[in-house]
């Protein structure tokens, strides 16, 4: 059996429901993550797959503990971070990154592209950083000179290039990348995927892929997670998900994919 | 007979630069048109020109356009906002953005009756009551006193669509209506609107980049690339094959799920270079046509 760079057991996830909050005292609790457990093996690329409210952009960033969870264990590379203190989370932050969803957003817009890669080097620390953001540069196919520019010049699947680079510049072990292509035209989608797929191999990585579209995952990931209302609905191998899905969420979810085919009955 | 005919329509910036290029168009009444391309093609830019709400750097410097066989650009402003007001409805993308997040939405819904149609108040809020149980909400009366924030983005679509449909428009024009939404909700929506559509018998021009999408509700298409009309054709012959290396490659970049390979491919430079030179081709026999 291959080495796990995560294990969930029973994680619960639940936020404040404001708009019930009484006027004296705290508000009734929302469970968004109803107890999951399941593992993430080294090299695993791992779709993570609902509809809106599903809860997989909390389970995204309860893996990287950008939230605490309330209950249960997320176990990274063997040490629990459920509860660990941002102090002791911040060595661990060099090896688990995330790639946002907008580029435009997630790129602060006073910046140049070479101070946006090199800041997360900065803060871990890092030597020689110049030469970690021209190589990061290199690995997503940007030419260095981008790293004079400003996020606005660029054009969506180049800033989300930036997204990637700032990324991988760490080195990181695990990347979380959260519906980083649904902002994107057809042309750009592809680009970004077959460039995540190339360095998965070429890094190593271990990656999970948060998506709303099963279409464009088929090709990237080797194994899919499906949730519905906090809870997972399926948990399967990518070809035997597409050949024969066994949770009626997932055929739901197929189904409302259009394909450009005139002739597919879908409405 | 053509309800929206744009012909050799023309839009630029200050400096000259062309944002869309001799573009002409036809929509019929009661006909579902796409107009697809990638951002920055000026998809969106076509149907802010037909509404008169092109941003303030963008100039029309040529061509026309026709609603119901009257030319917009012969009419003074105020005519003109008349005609499209009462004619023409847009459903924005962004259900969020394009409700006021300070007003409650009932208001939203009645206002263009009451200002630009001058309905009364009261018949406006039946109409919208009407309206919000067609496109299958629940507890209207209730929904008429919400703010947006409370409500979800497939409901604020909701209300987008039957505001589009209030004023009973011959024309829609639908930009991007279900990029921002989840694939499930974008199915309901989609349905939706061409449910409304069809009872309405309204013409739409849907602007997307999903080629998907287009297969499931237009009849015919337009494919933009940097504001030039690249393929314009009906669905059954272009997904048989697009006629343009362009629109072929835009198909096959779209992902389908059914394939087992699951590959995507990324339009290919070639082909880009190649629509590149075409574009720059168009505009020098442009020059050319200036001078003469």
């Amino acid at each position: 059996m291959s080495e796990m760079i995560y294990q969930l057991k029973d994680l619960k996830v639940s936020f404040p429901d404001m708009s019930k909050k009484p006027l004296l005292g705290a508000a009734p609790r929302i469970d968004v993550l109803k107890g999951l457990t399941f593992d993430i093996p080294k090299g695993e690329v791992l779709g993570i797959v609902g509809g809106s409210g599903s809860g997989k952009s909390t389970l995204g960033r309860a893996l990287i503990r950008l939230i605490e969870p309330d209950d249960g264990a997320i176990l990274f590379e063997g040490t629990d971070i459920t509860h660990l203190g941002e102090d002791r989370l911040r060595p661990l932050r060099r090896r688990f990154q995330m790639i946002f969803q907008d580029p435009m957003s997630s790129l602060n817009p006073r910046r140049r592209v070479g101070g946006i890669i090199a800041g997360p080097l900065k803060l871990q620390g890092l030597d020689n950083v110049k030469g970690r953001v021209d190589e990061a540069l290199d690995m997503v196919g940007l030419p260095r000179s981008f790293a004079s520019r400003y996020p606005h010049e660029l054009s969506g699947g180049q800033r989300q290039r930036v997204g990637i680079a700032r990324a991988i510049a760490l080195k990181p072990d695990f990347i979380l990348a959260d519906e980083i292509v649904s902002g994107l035209d057809v042309s750009s989608q592809a680009q970004v995927l077959n460039l995540l797929e190339s360095l998965v191999q070429d890094l190593g990585l271990t990656l999970a892929f948060i998506s709303h579209d099963l279409s464009v995952i088929r090709r990237l990931c080797t194994r899919i997670l499906v949730l519905y209302q906090g809870e997972i609905v399926e948990n399967a191998e990518t070809p035997a998900l597409f050949a024969d899905p066994k949770a009626a969420y997932t055929r739901t979810l197929l189904d409302a994919i259009p394909l450009p085919d005139p002739a597919q009955a879908w409405f | 007979m053509s309800f929206l005919s744009i012909r050799d329509l023309n839009v630029s910036l200050a400096n000259g630069a062309p944002l869309l290029r001799r573009v002409s168009l036809d929509v019929a009444a009661g006909e579902v048109r796409a107009l697809v391309g990638e951002s920055g093609a000026g998809k969106s830019m076509i149907g802010k020109a037909v509404l008169g709400i092109l941003p303030r750097a963008a100039k029309v410097t040529g061509g026309s356009i026709q609603l119901d066989g009257e030319d917009l650009e012969t009419l003074s402003p105020k005519a003109r906002r008349q005609r499209i007001g009462a004619r023409v409805a847009l459903i924005p993308q962004d259900p969020l953005t394009a409700l006021n997040p300070s007003r409650r939405v009932g208001p939203q819904i009645t206002d263009r009756l009451v200002d630009i149609l001058g309905w009364k108040r009261a018949e406006a809020e039946a109409r919208a009551l009407e309206l919000l149980e067609e496109v299958h909400i629940q507890a209207p009366d209730r929904v008429m006193k919400a703010y947006p924030h409370e409500l979800s983005g497939g409901m604020r679509q909701r209300i987008l669509i039957a505001s589009a449909f209030a004023a009973e428009p011959k024309l829609i024009i639908a930009d991007e209506p279900t990029t921002a939404l989840d694939v499930t909700v974008q199915k309901q929506i989609l349905k939706l609107i061409r449910e409304m559509q069809q009872r309405h018998g309204t013409a739409l021009l849907f602007v997307t980049h999903d080629l998907g999408v287009v297969s499931k509700i237009a009849q015919s298409l337009t494919v933009l690339y940097a504001g030039k009309v690249i393929e314009e054709t009906d669905i059954k012959a272009f997904f048989a094959g697009p006629s343009h290396a362009y629109s072929r490659a835009l198909l096959a970049a779209t992902p389908k799920y059914t394939d087992p390979d699951g590959s995507l491919t990324p339009v290919p430079d070639s082909v880009i270079q190649a629509v590149e030179a075409e574009i720059a081709a168009f505009d020098a026999g442009q020059m050319g046509t200036v001078r003469a």
